[in-house]
Order: structure tokens, then sequence, then C-alpha cells
């Protein structure tokens, strides 16, 4: 990032009184609608400065833990924290809180100055004071000479920017992000993205990040909650996340997974060998704890810790080639294999080698990456 | 590619009853508005000689002149009150679950079911008991319940077509409801408030029907002053007026569809 930038987190920084304890807090916090229960009993601590994704499909109560952050909801049971204090009955505009909406709504009767400017002038905050944080902010998001625009006038990017910028220029205790990238198209949302955890690095601020899209919340968070059908499923940093899931929901849910039919071998410490036609390999022994030795299990692997060989008998498994999918930096081939539960498997490889090597139609054995994978009882 | 015979007819056709239903639709102030300009002291039609003198008598006669004041007191008024009390009923049933949400809405809708000489009717039989037959405020009441429901419509669906999040946005700024009330929900709900206010002030200012219950003499709108004028004299001075009422009506729904189309413009774009 620019001097400027620098420049415009340092000035805001400066300005501001830093919280002692900036985490946010659910304590069994229970909300229904009507007859259905949207959050049952969520528990979750967010430490200061921590970047916190909450990740699920829709319904699942992400967008309701939020808003129930916000108080724009109040919750049935348990307990909001924020900084320490008991939040339930304290009103949205009292609880210091810096929220960004997936439309952006930015205050279309204001131009981008009087939009950042909004909750300073609610605070009271003198003219001459206003004028230099929102300059300062509107340079931390690099926006500077844009203050006069209207929001009509900016594209996507910049609407998004202006919308971080009024968020925290009012130094909040929390930022809260209701999936503020599902408006801007592919390349932009990567750049967005890089820039936003930028920022959220450099003032330290304590983010409450809403997604239903799992890369965007393996790459940005620094622990990422998986929620499913009002319960958080597994809270984990993106590489436990991601390679070892706690269940059934959160390995098909985050990233591709292969499902294999396998057989539990045995449990050697903390691990438990699974066995895949001739080949062993050693899975977290944790969610097979009630499972029998010898019952049949389900082997999810990840589709880069695949390996096709052309040793189609001695190894895991095997199949015909059904198609390649080139990807650019990587391919991805699907092939017919019997053992998956799925009727295919898919194998991620670097290099188009893969391509002449083993072309549509041809049978190729499947070999595992050993440690790499988590098996489940069958379904 | 060539059309066949039939679509051409077809298309002929269609066109046809396009320009017909057209003119259907403005025959009757075209046929006005051409007797307005004639001569003779007779609503005849077509006229022989042509002439601006009913214009002049129009403006100059003093009942019609007493009426477009009382007209513009009662719709100034009228339509005001019935846009501060529109509102905040709309407010009220779009924001808030209440006992009796269902009801209120249906009371507040009911003049467009019940017929305008019922309400004028009502409204005559409770001046005349309390003595107020004769006074402004009788008529201002009667036609505030009347164009209401336009009102309301208005609002309410101005306030449900407004994003939360603007508001949602401004409260997690640190803006009390109050706050956002004037500073975003207001500002943004222009568009709308100023259309329920214009309908409401056309509707009241061409309202007859139970204005003729309501008004005495010294309150008369010009609807009524029109009708008492007609009833005595035929001549295209009527007309004339009438040509007047279509141009100044025309003229404020060409301006306020300017003004309103700006708003909607600056309100609908955003919050995609």
């Amino acid at each position: 990032m620019n001097k400027a930038a620098d420049r415009g987190a340092k000035a805001l920084r400066g300005s501001i009184a830093p919280h002692a304890e900036g985490a946010v807090r659910f304590d069994a916090v229970t909300k229904r609608f009507g007859e259905t229960t949207a959050l049952d009993g969520v528990s979750v601590s967010i430490r200061q400065g921590e970047f916190m994704t909450l990740l699920g499909p829709s319904g699942c109560g992400k967008t309701t833990l939020l808003n129930l952050a916000a108080g724009f909801l109040a919750p049935d049971g348990g307990e909001i924290l924020i900084a320490g204090e008991r939040m339930n009955d304290v009103p949205t505009y009292q609880r210091e809180i810096g929220m960004m909406f997936q439309n952006y709504a930015l205050f279309p009767h204001m131009n981008v100055a009087g939009n950042v400017a909004y909750g300073l002038k609610v605070r009271g905050v003198s003219r001459q004071e206003r004028d230099r944080r929102v300059e300062a902010v509107l340079a931390l998001v690099r926006l500077t000479g844009f203050a006069d625009r209207t929001p009509r006038q900016l594209s996507g990017g910049q609407q998004q920017r202006v919308a971080l910028a009024r968020a925290l220029v009012i130094n909040p205790t929390v930022l809260l992000l209701d999936e503020p990238f599902s408006a801007l198209d592919k390349n932009l949302r990567a750049s967005m993205q890089v820039e936003l955890r930028e920022i959220q690095r450099k003032l330290n601020v304590t983010t409450i990040f809403v997604t239903h899209d799992q890369s965007e919340a393996l790459s940005l968070s620094d622990r990422v909650a998986v929620m499913s059908e009002g319960r958080i499923r597994q809270l984990g940093t993106p590489e436990e996340i991601y390679r070892q899931p706690c269940d059934r929901f959160v390995a098909s849910f985050v990233g591709d997974s292969n499902i294999l039919r396998g057989r539990l071998d045995g449990i050697e410490g903390t691990s438990a060998v699974i066995a895949v036609g001739i080949a062993r390999v050693k899975v977290p022994r944790e969610p097979l704890k009630d499972v029998a030795v010898s019952a049949p299990v389900d082997l999810f692997v990840r589709p880069e810790h695949l390996v096709m060989t052309d040793a189609v008998h001695s190894c895991a498994t095997g199949g015909t080639v059904a198609a390649h999918v080139y990807q650019g930096g990587y391919v991805d081939t699907y092939i017919e294999c019997s053992d998956s539960l799925r009727d295919r498997l898919l194998v991620r490889s670097g290099g188009h080698e893969t391509m002449a090597r083993w072309p549509v139609g041809s049978l190729v054995g499947i070999s595992l990456t050993t440690g790499e994978g988590v098996a489940f009882a069958q379904a | 590619m060539p059309r066949s015979t039939y679509q051409r007819l077809l298309g002929v056709i269609g066109k046809l009853a396009v320009v017909l239903i057209l003119g259907f639709l403005v025959l009757p102030a075209a046929v006005v508005t051409i007797a307005a300009f004639n001569d003779k002291a007779i609503l005849s039609f077509p006229p022989q000689a042509w002439s601006w003198r009913w214009f002049a008598k129009a403006i100059a006669y003093q009942d019609f002149r007493d009426g477009f004041r009382n007209g513009l007191i009662v719709t100034a008024w009228s339509s005001t009150i019935a846009l501060v009390v529109g509102a905040m009923v709309a407010f009220a049933l779009q924001r808030y679950q209440f006992r009796f949400r269902k009801m209120l809405e249906a009371v507040l809708l009911s003049p467009l079911v019940i017929p305008h000489f019922t309400v004028g009717l009502g409204f005559l039989i409770l001046a005349a008991q309390i003595g107020w037959n004769r006074s402004y405020a009788v008529v201002i009441a009667c036609h505030v319940v009347l164009v209401l429901p336009f009102v309301l419509r208005s609002v309410y669906v101005s306030l449900r077509n407004l994003d939360q999040s603007y508001e949602r946005a401004a409260a997690s700024l640190g803006a009390s409801p109050l706050r956002v009330l004037v500073t975003i929900t207001l500002p943004l709900l222009i568009p709308g408030l100023v259309s329920g206010w214009l309908f409401a002030a056309m509707l009241s200012f061409n309202e007859f029907t139970a204005s003729l219950f309501v008004t005495a003499q010294r309150t008369q709108t010009l609807p009524v002053a029109m009708y008492n004028y007609v009833r005595e004299f035929a001549d295209p001075s009527m007309a004339a007026l009438s040509v007047m009422y279509i141009a100044a009506t025309a003229a404020l729904i060409v301006f306020a569809n300017a003004f309103l189309g700006l708003g909607k413009v600056l309100n609908i774009e955003q919050s995609r």
C-alpha cells in the first residue's frame, strides 16, 4: 500500500484511544423466528484484533449472528458481550460498531465526504477534526480526491471502499462485514480482499466477516466458524478447517473433496489406519472413536492429495479418465471409479502433461498421499 | 424478410385500435376545448365563430374567483394534514406489529369503498349538529378523510421499497432513531411524500360530490361553484374554465414528473 494510506492509518489510530478489550463474545445465543430456530445455543469468542469468519450455506444462521452483534435483532436466549460489556439491551447506535453491508448502503443523498463524516457528525466531532479524519480515512482506502463525488459516480470497488472508510472512521470496537464482496466481479474481489485484510491488520480492528464463499473464508481469516442449521460445526484456523474437518458437513462444504469407500484397519495411538484397496492411510482417530475395527468408513480426500499412476493394479484404487479440465495453473481430472461414493473422483495435478499422459478413456491408478484425509463412519 | 399480407393487416388493425382508444380517451377534453372558443353564448358543437372572451369572463366571474381561492385553501390544508397523518400511519403500519393493525388498515382505506356522497352527508350531519356547517374546518376534515387512503398508500409503498440497510447503516454509525428518521429516512422518502401530497392535492381540488354537501356559499370550492353556475347558465365560460383546469393540472403533472423522476433516480439506483 502507498505512503498516503500509511499516513492515513497512523492518523486514524492516533486519534483513537485503544480499547482495553475489543473482543466479542456470544454465549449460548439462541434466536428463533416463529417456529424455526435460526441459532441454537451458539457460543464463540472473538479475540481483540482477530479476523473471524462465519462461514456456511444460506440459512445457516451466520447473518442472524451478525445482526445480533449489530443489535438489529435481539436474542431469545444467551448473552452477547462486546468489550466485556453485556450488549443484549444496548441499542445499535450505542454499540460502537462499524458495519459494511452487502449492497454498501451508501447514503444516496450525501457525497462521499458526507457519508464518511456521518458517524463523526453524530458523535459531535468538531468540523475541523471531522475534515482531518475523513481525509485520513479516505487516504487509507486510497480514495483521496473523491470526497465530493456522489455514490452514484463511483464504481463498485470504490463504493465498497467508501463503505469501509465510513465504518472505520468512527474507530469501531468491532467491524462487522456482511458478505461485502458478493457484488464485485472476480478480479476486483481478489484485490479488494487483499486490501481489506491489509487495512484490518494495520488498524488491528476486531472483525467479524460473514460469507458463504469457502475460498474467501480460507484466504482471509484468522479463524473460521463453519455453521450449519443454527450451530457452529467447527471453529478453527483455515488450515485446521481444511485439513482436519470435524464432520462430513465441514469436509464437504469447505473445499473440494473426494469420498472413497474404505475400512477401519486398526488404531495406532492418535491415528486410525484406513484401508482402501491394498493401500493403508493414516487419518485422525477422533472422528472414528465409535467405529469398530474392520467396519466400513468413508474416507474424505482432497483432490490435490490423490496421485495418478500407471500402476493400475498395485495402488489404492483406479478408474477410467472421463474428462480433463484445464485451469491454467493446474488440471482437474475426473475419473470414473467404483470405489468413489460419488460417480467420479476429482484429481488435481499441476502441469498439463497429465492430459497428454492419461488421455480421456485411459485406465489410471490412484494412490493416496499418506497423512492427508479424514474418515467418518459411513452415513 | 417479407411480411405476409396477413401480418400487415394485423399491424394496421392494431394501430387503428390504439388510435381509436386514445381518441376516445381525449374526446371529452377535446370537445370541451373546442367549445370553449365558441363565440356564441351557447354550449354548442362545433362552433361557427371563434373567441377568447369566455376565458376572460370565467376569470372575472366572482363566484369562480372565490371558488378558486377556497379550493386552494381547502386543498393546501387537507392534503398537508393528510400527508402528515398518512405518513405517520404508514410508518406504524409498515414498521410495527400491533393488535388491530389489519383493522386500522382497513378503516383507513375504507373511503375507497364508501361513496363520496356518503362521506359528505355524514360530515354535513355532524357539522350541522355542532354548528360548524359553514366553516372551512368541515370541508377540510371531509377532504382529509377522502384523500388519506391515497397518501397512505403512496407513503406505505415508498417505505416498503426503502432499503432497510440505509437506516441500519446510520444506526450502526451511532445515529439515534430520531436522527436516523430526520437525516436518512425522510430525505430518502421525499419522492414518495411529494407524490403523495400532489396526488392528494389534485384529488382534493377536483373533489365535487362530497364538497357539494359540506360547503356553504362562503366556502364553496371551484367544482361546486361551477356546478352552481351551470345550473343557471349554459354559456362556454364553463368550457373555458375546464380548459384552464386541464392545462393547470397537466402542467402540475409534467412538473411533478420531472421532479419525481429525478428523485427516483437518486433513490433507486443506489439501492441496487
